[in-house]
């Protein structure tokens, strides 16, 4: 047993750690780090140079051009990104669309939407969730009917993020309503520049809007854009959420906020001294750091076993658990950090290029925002109790 | 990275787990709790002579070599049999106090008998008035021609009562509080002058109250240096935290695959109880906390052989973890037996017996999440 990573993977470390520091643009990581909103185009910037490194997908096979990474490596990498604030790759194509479709895809979606994928020339959406249908996903009403080499497809998705910026939707689709709801399901990528589609955002309680509906009317979905085989769907989606467990925990960037939240307390009076020295705040931090520690190294312990065994154990729900119950407390500590200064409001303070004074700290305007907007963290992705239900089941057998 | 054990550990491993299952079940160590001495001669001489009490000892004093790993995987196996003899006391505080602090000579005196198991630690550092702060010692030293006489009374000493030998924290100099003028000293069991006064403990071991009444030491019986024996203090300590950390993940992991077995065989309302969401979200909690608890043991495993600031911010957090999750899990695993959970013959309670008194030794979570607070500040 040791805990110190190999010199190879010292040196791998390092070889991030410099191409990040020379590569990542300023202006992206200062706002990643005071937590303001990025423009599609912030994302795109930083997305191309990974690519550009051949970094864009640490965890692909080479053969569609991946990095092909172990899972130590991209522990570093994403703990090495995080560090230096660099936005997080969104995951819609890279995570989670691009290994169903090198999974179960045909050789021609391969060849199409892979290399568009890791050049971030699609930028892609889920459309899982619907109206009725959240947490009892399988249950969804979207429905694909099939018309000759087409599929028309008519519901309405919720919860998209960032279907605003999308070119693309991974979608589930209703195509057959005669055996049990799970084995009715396709699995269809459907181009959101078309008509019929129709996106429309969801003001969230931060006053920000990354989510959309997304309304489905008579689109024309051709055949072969249908993934894998008909009303297997749902088995690639259940593998899509099982496949990714990399960065799941978020512990690289919980790390950072950490970082950030004892910068702010060392600058924010308190009792005639720094809100740092107050003991009570220094205990609540401490408290979270010992949570993120113990996070951590279960984390590092899974993904070591996970190699030995070839492949991710059904303990991830617990990742992401205590992954999001440690950002929730970060946001909620941060936000408490500034006392009144939390309260101040501006949606536009928040843009790029505002350039008036802001109102208290320069650093007070977003907490409170992020606070609200993190409590998404123990809802999306299956909430923290459905993860739950999960390991109860397929941990301990219950 | 790595969080296997090698060859040689798991073996030990193996071994330390089949005496567990073979030789400690629930039933013989409840009567070897309730026995005179409160433990097994027969199987201390067992430990000794697999040779688990020189584990993490160096070769040239008798032991086998290892390190803090293998302490861990001892007494996480001890954990899992809420093991009474002195393990603890005599080889992870007493040995560590003697192989960091005692003279070349003493180590090749006492070391080789401590393996042999013809020598037992205890580790005097608390006093009625200390809680758990190391440095509030006002046991006494006074100088005298051939040495010291130590005034002065230790509290709840682990083992204190049968111990051939006692490591005693002692004022040599300055006031009850301060950090310098700490001295460790090695007191025999049987002195002129000390009383010990023994009881069993509510976890099932036994602990002493010391009295020191003018017991004379000599300059040959100091560990570490005279006046400056706080550092070792910590050390030791910290060893010993890491260790706890380990039985705790044992107990705990005892309490979890009991109270999962009961859930899916245990029926009410016409079902397995294990089948009502309120009490499957109870014990994936519990697991979760088994695991972060485990997670951070290894942790503070690891670290001890690195920079003392480095190894005592791991232990803190540690302490912290296993304080927090042994009480969950021990307060749940009663909740969910239900009534059985709170009978004396079912195992369950004296594993949360246990976890309950391993939070408090050293330092409770909060005590412990203070001083991480300190250490990062």
């Amino acid at each position: 047993m040791q805990l110190d990573f190999t010199a190879s993977e010292r040196a791998f470390q390092a070889e991030v750690r410099r191409w990040i520091a020379a590569s990542l643009p300023r202006d992206i990581a200062e706002k990643v780090k005071h937590g303001r909103p990025l423009p599609r185009a912030d994302y795109l910037r930083w997305q191309k140079l990974l690519h550009g490194r051949g970094w864009m997908a640490p965890t692909w096979p080479l053969e569609h051009g991946g990095a092909g990474w172990d899972p130590v490596k991209v522990y570093i990498f994403e703990e090495e990104a995080a560090r230096a604030h660099a936005p997080r790759v969104m995951p819609f194509g890279v995570k989670m669309v691009g290994p169903v479709i090198y999974t179960f895809g045909s050789p021609a979606q391969k060849q199409r939407f892979l290399p568009r994928i890791l050049a971030s020339e699609d930028w892609w959406c889920q459309g899982y969730s619907e109206p009725g249908a959240g947490s009892d996903l399988a249950r969804l009403q979207t429905r694909a009917v099939r018309v000759g080499d087409h599929y028309v497809v008519n519901g309405t998705k919720t919860w998209t993020s960032f279907a605003h910026f999308a070119d693309w939707l991974f979608c589930l689709a209703r195509t057959s309503s005669e055996a049990k709801p799970q084995e009715g399901i396709s699995f269809l990528l459907i181009d959101m520049k078309q008509p019929g589609v129709e996106v429309r955002p969801i003001v969230t309680i931060d006053g920000g809007a990354d989510v959309n509906m997304v309304f489905l009317t008579d689109v024309q979905v051709p055949v072969e854009q249908r993934v894998g085989e008909e009303n297997k769907g749902w088995t690639y989606a259940k593998f899509l959420l099982g496949h990714e467990r990399s960065g799941i925990a978020g512990v690289g960037r919980s790390k950072a906020q950490i970082e950030r939240l004892r910068g702010i307390c060392g600058n924010e009076a308190a009792g005639g001294g720094r809100l740092i020295e107050d003991a009570d705040f220094a205990r609540a931090i401490a408290e979270v750091e010992i949570e993120l520690a113990a996070l951590e190294y279960t984390e590092l312990r899974c993904l070591l076993r996970d190699v030995t065994r070839g492949g991710p154990g059904e303990d991830v729900s617990m990742l992401k658990i205590r992954g999001s119950e440690i950002q929730q407390r970060i946001t909620e500590l941060l936000m408490q950090a500034v006392a009144y200064y939390a309260n101040p409001f501006s949606r536009e303070a928040l843009e790029h290029g505002w350039n008036e004074a802001p109102i208290g700290p320069a650093y007070a305007p977003p907490l409170a925002p992020t606070y609200f907007n993190w409590r998404k963290a123990s809802i999306y992705g299956g909430t923290n109790e459905i993860q739950k239900n999960i390991m109860a089941k397929m941990v301990l057998g219950l | 990275m790595d969080f296997n054990l090698n060859e040689e550990q798991q073996l030990l491993k193996d071994s330390v787990e089949r005496f567990v299952r073979e030789d400690y079940a629930f039933d013989k160590r409840r009567q070897l709790a309730a026995s005179e001495a409160g433990y097994s001669a027969a199987n201390w001489r067992k430990m000794a002579e697999l040779g688990w009490l020189g584990v993490a000892l160096p070769e040239e004093y008798g032991g086998i070599g290892g390190g803090a790993v293998e302490t861990m995987v001892v007494m996480e196996a001890f954990g899992r049999g809420l093991v009474l003899e002195p393990y603890f006391a005599t080889v992870v505080l007493g040995g560590n106090a003697v192989l960091l602090g005692a003279s070349e000579a003493a180590k090749r005196a006492l070391l080789p008998k401590l393996v042999a198991g013809e020598l037992r630690l205890a580790f005097a550092h608390a006093e009625p008035q200390s809680r758990y702060d190391l440095f509030d010692v006002a046991l006494k030293a006074s100088k005298t021609k051939r040495g010291y006489t130590l005034t002065g009374r230790k509290g709840v000493v682990l083992h204190g009562g049968a111990a051939d030998k006692l490591v005693v924290s002692v004022r040599t100099r300055g006031k009850q509080r301060d950090e310098a003028g700490i001295t460790l000293f090695l007191v025999d069991g049987r002195a002129t002058g000390l009383s010990r006064r023994e009881y069993p403990t509510v976890d099932g071991l036994r602990a002493a109250e010391l009295g020191f009444e003018g017991v004379s030491v000599s300059a040959d019986d100091v560990l570490g240096q005279v006046d400056d024996g706080l550092a070792l203090l910590h050390r030791v300590v910290d060893r010993g935290i890491a260790a706890l950390a380990a039985e705790a993940v044992g107990c705990m992991q005892v309490l979890h695959d009991q109270t999962n077995e009961y859930l899916k065989t245990r029926a009410q309302f016409g079902q397995p109880i294990g089948r009502f969401q309120v009490l499957q979200h109870r014990m994936v909690d519990m697991f979760m906390e088994l695991e972060q608890s485990r997670s951070l043991c290894y942790l503070a495993t690891l670290r001890l052989g690195e920079d003392a600031g480095v190894a005592a911010k791991a232990c803190a957090a540690a302490k912290v973890q296993i304080g927090r999750s042994g009480r969950f899990v021990g307060q749940q695993a009663v909740q969910l037996h239900g009534g059985m959970g709170m009978t004396d013959e079912l195992a369950v309670g004296h594993y949360f017996k246990r976890l309950t008194m391993i939070d408090v030794m050293f330092g409770n979570a909060d005590y412990h999440l203070k001083r991480y607070a300190r250490l990062r500040a």
